[in-house]
C-alpha cells in the first residue's frame, strides 16, 4: 500500500486507542499470571463468555452495554472467587499445578469455547448501540466511538485496579502475596484468601473486557484463541506483574497491529503479537519493565 | 536401631535382559498383528472401518509423541497442531516440487518439524516451563499466519492433493496408508518406550521432579529437554505427513485444528502419563469413544466430551488409567 502520513499518523493513533483496549484484556493474565502465578490461559475464554452476555441482554432485553458490564461483571468476580477455590483445592494444594494446572486450563478453554459454539451456533454476533456507531474528528483524525469507549473503559479499569492494589489492605496483601507467600503467612495475612479475591478481579476484568470487545467487532466463540497470545504477549512484554508496564505493552502491541494491517494487510496481523511475544520470551525474557 | 550399613538403602538390582525386553517384544508383537490385520482384511470389510482406525492410530503416535516431553519431562507442549501441520504442509510442498514416495514424505516432515522443535526448544527451554508452553501456543498461530500467506500451498483457500495409483500388495490407497500408519505408531511406542527406560527418560523424570536439583547433580538438562523436544516434534510432524493423503483436501484451518492440540494432550493425561502405555491406552479409549459419537450425535459434542473428560481426569484420577491400574496393583499385593 503506498505510504503517507495521513494513514500512518490516522494507523498510529488507532493502535493507541486499541492498545487501550488490550489493556483491560491483558490486565487480568497480569494479575492471575504475574501475580498469583496461575497459568490461566483460559482467560479469554472468559472475555467471550462476557462479550456472549452482553450479546444476549442486548438481544433479549436491549440491554445498554454498560448496564452489562454492571450487572455481569459481578457476576464475575463471585464466579472466579468460586472457581480458584476449586482450582486451589485440586491443583495448587496437591502441588500438581504445573502440569496437570495448565492442561485443566487448557481443557476449560476448550470446554467454553464448544459450549459457547453449542449454545448460539457459530455466527457472528455483534451489538449496534446508537453511540457507538458515530465518528469524531479532530483535523484529518477521525476516532471512533467505537474504539474511543473501550480505550477510556479500559484505561478508567487499570487505573482503578491500580489504585485498589496500592491503597487497600487486601489489594496490598496480593502484591505481598505475589512476592512471596510465606512472607505474607508470618504477618498474619491469608494468602489463599488474597489469591482468591485477586482471581476474582480478573475473572471480573475479563467480563468487562468481552462486553467492550462486542462493542469493537462482531464476535465468534473462536475469537479467543487469538487473544491468548496478545494477553500473554503483553503480560510479559511489560515484565509480568508491572501494572504501568502492561499499559505501555499494550500500546506497543496495539501500534505494532495496526501499522502491520495498514501497510501489510489484516491477514499477517495475528502473527504480530506472538511473533513479538517468541522475540520477548528469546531476547529479554524479563520484559521492559523487568527487574 | 540398627547398624548404619544396613540403614544404607540397598541398589536395585538391574533386571535380567528377558524382563527388561518383555515391553518390546508385546509392542512388536502387537504391532505385527495390526499388520497382519491391515493387509489380510483387504477389502473384506467397508471402508470406514479403515478410516476409523487411521485417526485412532494418528493419535496414537501424537498422544505418545506429545507424552515423550509432556509426560516424561513436564514440559507441556500446546503446539501439536503446528508441528502435525508442518507435517503436513512438508508433504504438500514435496507433492508440488517432485513426486516421491510416501515415504520420502514421511522422512522430510520428520526433519523438517524436529528441526523446528530443536529450534524453538533452544529458545524457550532455558525459561521457566510455562513460557515454553506459551510459546508453542505463539507458534501455531505465527505458523499458520504464514501458511495462510503462503499462496505456493494454498493460502487460505487449501489446496487439493491427489493420491497417486497404488500398486504391488496393496488393494486401496487407504489400506496403504494405514498400514503407514500401524508402522508409524509401533515405531513412535517403540521410541517411547526406549526413552522412558533409558538414560534419558531417567533424566528427563528428575527434570520433571525438580529441575534445579537435577542440575545440581548433573542432569544434563539443556541437553535432554532438546532430545525429547526434537523427537516428539519430529513424531508429530511423521503423523501429519501422512494426513493430505488421508483427507485429499487440506486448508490451514483442518491442519492446525485445535482438537488436534486438545486431543494430543488429553489423551496421554486421561491413560496417564508415567508408562509408555498410558498415551495409547488414552488414545484408544478417547479415539473410538469419539469415533461413535460423531457417528451417533455430532462432531462438536464429541469434542465437547473430550474436553469434559480431560478436566474430570485431571480433577479425579490425576494419574489417569495408569495411576488406576498401578494402585489396584498394589493394593492386590
Amino acid at each position: 500500500m503506498d505510504f503517507s502520513w495521513d494513514l500512518l499518523i490516522n494507523a498510529i493513533i488507532a493502535g493507541a486507542l486499541l492498545g487501550g483496549f488490550y489493556a483491560s484484556v491483558a490486565i487480568g493474565v497480569t494479575i492471575a499470571f504475574g501475580m498469583l502465578d496461575i497459568v490461566n490461559i483460559a482467560h479469554p475464554a472468559f472475555m467471550i463468555v462476557g462479550a456472549y452476555l452482553a450479546y444476549a441482554g442486548w438481544d433479549s432485553f436491549g440491554m445498554n452495554p454498560f448496564v452489562s458490564m454492571a450487572v455481569f461483571a459481578p457476576l464475575g468476580f463471585v464466579f472466579g472467587r468460586a472457581f480458584y477455590r476449586a482450582y486451589n483445592f485440586f491443583f495448587e494444594r496437591r502441588g500438581d499445578e504445573s502440569i496437570q494446572g495448565l492442561a485443566f486450563f487448557f481443557g476449560i478453554l476448550f470446554i467454553v469455547e464448544i459450549g459457547v459454539v453449542l449454545i448460539s451456533g457459530v455466527d457472528y454476533r455483534s451489538i449496534d448501540a446508537p453511540f457507538l456507531g458515530s465518528t469524531f474528528g479532530i483535523g484529518f483524525v477521525s476516532v471512533p466511538w467505537r474504539m474511543m469507549v473501550p480505550f477510556l473503559v479500559g484505561l478508567g479499569m487499570l487505573g482503578c485496579i491500580h489504585l485498589y492494589l496500592s491503597r487497600t489492605f487486601t489489594g496490598r496483601t496480593i502484591l505481598a502475596v505475589s512476592q512471596d507467600v510465606e512472607a505474607v503467612r508470618l504477618i498474619g495475612a491469608d494468602p489463599i484468601r488474597a489469591k482468591e479475591v485477586a482471581f476474582g478481579i480478573a475473572v471480573a476484568s475479563a467480563i468487562i473486557a468481552g462486553v467492550l470487545l462486542i462493542m469493537i467487532q462482531p464476535v465468534e466463540p473462536s475469537i479467543g484463541r487469538e487473544y491468548i497470545g496478545r494477553a500473554f504477549a503483553i503480560c510479559v512484554l511489560g515484565g509480568i506483574t508491572s501494572l504501568p508496564g502492561t499499559l505501555l505493552a499494550s500500546l506497543i502491541l496495539g501500534v505494532a497491529e495496526t501499522l502491520t494491517t495498514t501497510f501489510f494487510g489484516p491477514s499477517w496481523s495475528p502473527a504480530v503479537s506472538f511473533g513479538l511475544l517468541l522475540l520477548t520470551l528469546a531476547f529479554r525474557p524479563s520484559g521492559i519493565f523487568g527487574r | 536401631m540398627s547398624s548404619r550399613a544396613d540403614s544404607v538403602p540397598e541398589l536395585r538390582q538391574p533386571l535380567p535382559l528377558s524382563v527388561r525386553l518383555r515391553s518390546g517384544v508385546a509392542i512388536l508383537l502387537t504391532g505385527a498383528a495390526l499388520m497382519a490385520a491391515t493387509m489380510l482384511l483387504g477389502t473384506q470389510v467397508s471402508e470406514y472401518y479403515y478410516l476409523a482406525a487411521y485417526t485412532i492410530l494418528q493419535f496414537v503416535v501424537l498422544g505418545t509423541a506429545w507424552n515423550i516431553l509432556g509426560g516424561y519431562g513436564g514440559y507441556v507442549n500446546f503446539g501439536t497442531a503446528g508441528f502435525f501441520a508442518i507435517g503436513c504442509y512438508t508433504t504438500i510442498v514435496m507433492d508440488k516440487i517432485f513426486s516421491m514416495p510416501l515415504f520420502f514424505d514421511m522422512l522430510a516432515a520428520a526433519a523438517t518439524a524436529g528441526l523446528v522443535g530443536f529450534g524453538m526448544g533452544y529458545l524457550t527451554l532455558r525459561l521457566r516451563g510455562v513460557f515454553f508452553s506459551i510459546a508453542t501456543l505463539a507458534l501455531t498461530i505465527v505458523l499458520q499466519t504464514l501458511i495462510v500467506n503462503w499462496s505456493f500451498v494454498g493460502g487460505a483457500r487449501g489446496v487439493y492433493v491427489l493420491r497417486p495409483e497404488v500398486s504391488g500388495i496393496f488393494v486401496s490407497y487407504v489400506q496403504l496408508l494405514v498400514a503407514l500408519m500401524v508402522g508409524l505408531a509401533i515405531f513412535a511406542v517403540l521410541a517411547a518406550w526406549a526413552v522412558e527406560k533409558s538414560w534419558i527418560g531417567i533424566g528427563l523424570a528428575a527434570i520433571r521432579d525438580d529441575e534445579t536439583a537435577a542440575e545440581t547433580c548433573g542432569v544434563p538438562s539443556l541437553r535432554l529437554k532438546l532430545i525429547a523436544t526434537t523427537m516428539s516434534g519430529a513424531l508429530m510432524g511423521m503423523a501429519g505427513s501422512l494426513f493430505p493423503y488421508y483427507v485429499t483436501y487440506v486448508d490451514p484451518a483442518t491442519a492446525f485444528s485445535l482438537a488436534i492440540a486438545v486431543n494430543s494432550i488429553a489423551m496421554p493425561l486421561v491413560g496417564g502419563t508415567a508408562a509408555w502405555w498410558g498415551p495409547v491406552v488414552g488414545a484408544v479409549l478417547l479415539g473410538s469413544a469419539q469415533q461413535i459419537l460423531t457417528v451417533t450425535i455430532s462432531s462438536a459434542a464429541n469434542l465437547f466430551i473430550v474436553g469434559v473428560l480431560l478436566v474430570l481426569f485431571l480433577t479425579a484420577a490425576p494419574s489417569g488409567v495408569v495411576g488406576i491400574v498401578r494402585g489396584w496393583k498394589r493394593r492386590r499385593k
